[in-house]
């Protein structure tokens, strides 16, 4: 804030025919004011275009019939979604994303906080050990798909000859629902482990290190050490972590697409685990219907953050792994 | 976790840079004056055998360069049709589609150019120029290749069963379908490990090919209910139980794997699919190719190249599409990747009558396919819901294959299926 001429001492009165501050004075004065603004800008202009815009225009789609090549059709409410609902694998892919996303998003934060722990040890060569457990997630995801697809084939797969080189009956991967779903969450976890495990190393390593010198005095041991010292100083991670993959294990896509084998691609012969994205693909590019795709990207986008809210409360409500009674 | 906002990214990225790359070599259309030559996209999928012949025209030219834009499959090939037509600008000058989906183009043929030319009357086979053409009799496709379809088999495995492995011979085995499936049957009682067929999508699809009206009537009502496809479902969901089928999805990794595990004895094979044979069963010996389709002859895919109605060059693009699907350069194009001429000119050709395969035992596969492409008689009425049905249908058949449904089941789940596809 500049000092208005009437605050200032009468020696320094400007003269009255120029009662406004100098122009460099009010420049800087205007500069401190709205500079921040200017520098969060870029953020949310671009937000408002690649996120927000998208978001209200998908409704706007929603309540349209809308053919992908013929465009906007009449106004119809709420009928899109009404057809999804009762669309009668609507209920079974919701089912399928959220068994896989449990199954990829549990093990996943439970290895990677076990293995941060590890590297923040005092490993010999610890970069190299840093370093190769991002290699999965440099790895396309692409490439992943089509190694672990051959790796779960029904008949063929390497898994199932070993398991049949140890008596086991062969697992049909493609075709029972649950077996399917343990497959695509391996994938899943394989790409993502390391990289929210290096996540929880950073964390790590910004726990002071005197807090575990205290704890080895009270005698407490290594594990006593992770569990009341290292798990309550990382939470806030563990929040972001958990919610991010929340976001992202619900939107999963390219890995069942990919371990599907059938024509259609829309997640197996009886769509065992096909997901809610690849619902929306299937409305909109197979069947070339925008408007009941937007519908189920709209119930997607309501769900993700119902998902994220009770992961929240959760957390608060609980602490993380009982860190804190 | 992020692979969703990743992937985002990542077409963003490729988006911006394609952009960056089309402005960059762009000013198509700008320069149609004598400042330069004017530079025409065509987009492909899969193999069209067009590499050499784009080169020869480049050379041969000064006032207009070909580019091709090639991508791996249909698939994808389709979607970014579906995208960029929506869009109403970004497709190629010259648009490749597959048959199977020329129906639900035709549906959408505003978005494409009138291709008709007095002078290129008759240079296709009647059934294929017809499928190029619109209800108010717009030609929007030119035909590249044609699928007709012989029977590929192991004479290897044949012998194993003590069924004799000359190709006349086993010509002579298969003329119906029941034929077929009753030597299929001793077939398999003799070598137990090794199914009759690669896939009962691929039979049912060749069977499907031979019946009018297979998902639709002529106006395109959806008639799914019928007694031919119901018999053909039943036909082929009957022969699982007896050991026919490899009851593997076509295509799939276990499909690509069953070639290098005597999967299976027999196959039913267009011509493209020499050319995929070959590559799954590399190293196996045994392979040939017998002139005999069951049920007479019968007609698998096939492309048609169209000019999307949004391009700036539409002149040219016609007269380039023109100049690749004439008889010469088709008939090369099939002596590059197996893609069988559907020009009438072309199936005279020495290049096309006088090829044969090394992989298959030196079969005469031109002869025989056109043999088998003469053999066709049937040309199933395929309206714009027919690649969406075929979906379901094949879905269908797999869940009978792979044992989560009982045939009835799995067929009132089809009917539901076709049902919500609204």
């Amino acid at each position: 804030m500049s000092p208005s001429p009437a605050a200032l001492p009468a020696a320094e009165l400007t003269p009255v025919t120029n009662p406004r501050p100098p122009w460099r004075q009010r420049l800087s004065s205007w500069d401190v004011r709205t500079a921040p603004y200017l520098y969060i800008a870029p953020f949310f202009v671009l937000f408002g275009l690649v996120g927000l815009f998208p978001l209200v225009y998908t409704a706007w789609v929603s309540v349209h019939d809308w053919s992908l090549l013929g465009g906007q059709g009449e106004y119809v409410g709420l009928q899109n979604f009404r057809d999804v609902l009762t669309n009668p694998y609507f209920a079974k892919q919701l089912v399928n994303t959220v068994s896989i996303f449990l199954l990829s998003s549990v093990p996943q934060v439970v290895i990677a906080v076990v293995l941060a722990a590890l590297l923040d040890s005092n490993l010999r060569g610890r970069t190299v050990w840093r370093m190769s457990i991002l290699l999965p997630f440099v790895v396309s995801p692409v490439a992943v798909a089509i190694i672990f697809g051959s790796l779960f084939g029904d008949r063929y797969g390497l898994v199932n000859q070993l398991l049949g080189g140890i008596g086991l009956d062969p697992v049909l991967w493609h075709v029972d629902r649950f077996a399917s779903h343990v497959a695509i969450a391996t994938m899943v976890n394989w790409r993502w482990t390391g990289y929210n495990a290096l996540i929880f190393l950073a964390a790590m390593q910004a726990v002071p290190r005197d807090l575990y010198e205290s704890a080895a005095l009270d005698g407490a041991g290594r594990v006593r050490q992770f569990l009341s010292v290292t798990l309550p100083m990382i939470r806030p991670t563990m929040v972001f972590v958990i919610i991010t993959s929340t976001i992202g294990g619900l939107q999963v896509f390219a890995e069942p697409r990919l371990f599907d084998e059938t024509t259609a691609r829309n997640g197996g012969s009886d769509r065992q685990f096909g997901t809610i994205t690849m619902l929306i693909y299937d409305f909109g590019w197979q069947l070339r219907d925008l408007g009941r795709a937007s519908a189920t990207a709209w119930m997607l986008f309501l769900i993700i953050c119902a998902f994220a809210l009770l992961n929240l409360f959760l957390l608060r409500r609980f602490g993380v792994l009982g860190g804190e009674r | 976790m992020r692979h969703w906002q990743n992937g985002r990214l990542a077409l963003s990225v490729l988006a911006a840079l394609s952009l960056g790359v089309m402005t960059a070599c762009g000013g198509d259309g700008e320069a149609s004056d004598a400042d330069g030559p004017v530079t025409i996209s065509v987009a492909t999928f899969n193999e069209f055998g067009y590499e050499e012949l784009i080169e020869e025209f480049n050379a041969s030219r000064d006032d207009i360069q070909i580019e091709q834009v090639k991508v791996g499959t249909w698939d994808d090939a389709k979607a970014n049709l579906y995208t960029k037509l929506a869009a109403g600008s970004g497709l190629s000058d010259i648009e490749a589609i597959e048959g199977d989906a020329m129906p639900a183009i035709l549906a959408e043929s505003d978005a494409f150019a009138d291709l008709t030319d007095p002078e290129l009357d008759g240079r296709w086979l009647d059934w294929k120029a017809e499928a190029g053409t619109d209800a108010d009799g717009r030609l929007i496709g030119y035909g590249t290749d044609i699928g007709p379809e012989g029977i590929c088999y192991r004479a290897d495995l044949f012998e194993k069963a003590g069924l004799p492995t000359d190709r006349a011979e086993v010509a002579g085995l298969m003329g119906t379908w029941d034929d077929y499936f009753a030597l299929g049957e001793d077939f398999v009682a003799k070598v137990p490990d090794t199914a009759w067929y690669d896939s009962s999508g691929g039979v049912a699809q060749a069977m499907l090919n031979q019946v009018e009206n297979p998902f639709e009537t002529d106006d395109n009502t959806v008639a799914v209910d019928n007694a031919d496809l119901k018999a053909v479902y039943d036909t082929v969901t009957g022969n699982v139980e007896k050991g026919l089928s490899t009851r593997l999805a076509q295509w799939g990794d276990d499909w690509v794997a069953s070639f290098q595990n005597d999967g299976f004895a027999t196959m039913a094979c267009p011509g493209w699919m020499l050319g995929v044979v070959e590559g799954n069963a590399e190293g196996v010996q045994g392979w040939d190719f017998a002139d005999v389709f069951p049920g007479g002859g019968g007609n698998w895919g096939g492309s048609f190249l169209t000019v999307p109605a949004q391009g700036e060059n539409i002149e040219e693009a016609t007269e380039v599409a023109a100049w690749l699907t004439a008889p010469e350069q088709q008939a090369k194009a099939f002596a590059a990747k197996g893609t069988f001429p559907s020009q009438v000119e072309a199936l005279d050709s020495p290049e096309v009558n006088e090829a044969s395969n090394a992989f298959f035992n030196d079969a005469p596969v031109g002869e025989i396919l056109a043999n088998r492409a003469e053999a066709v008689t049937v040309q199933p009425y395929k309206g714009p819901k027919y690649s969406d049905i075929l979906q379901a249908f094949q879905a269908a058949l797999l869940r009978v294959d792979d044992g989560s449904q009982s045939p009835d089941e799995s067929w009132d789940q089809f009917l539901t299926d076709v049902e919500a596809l609204g």
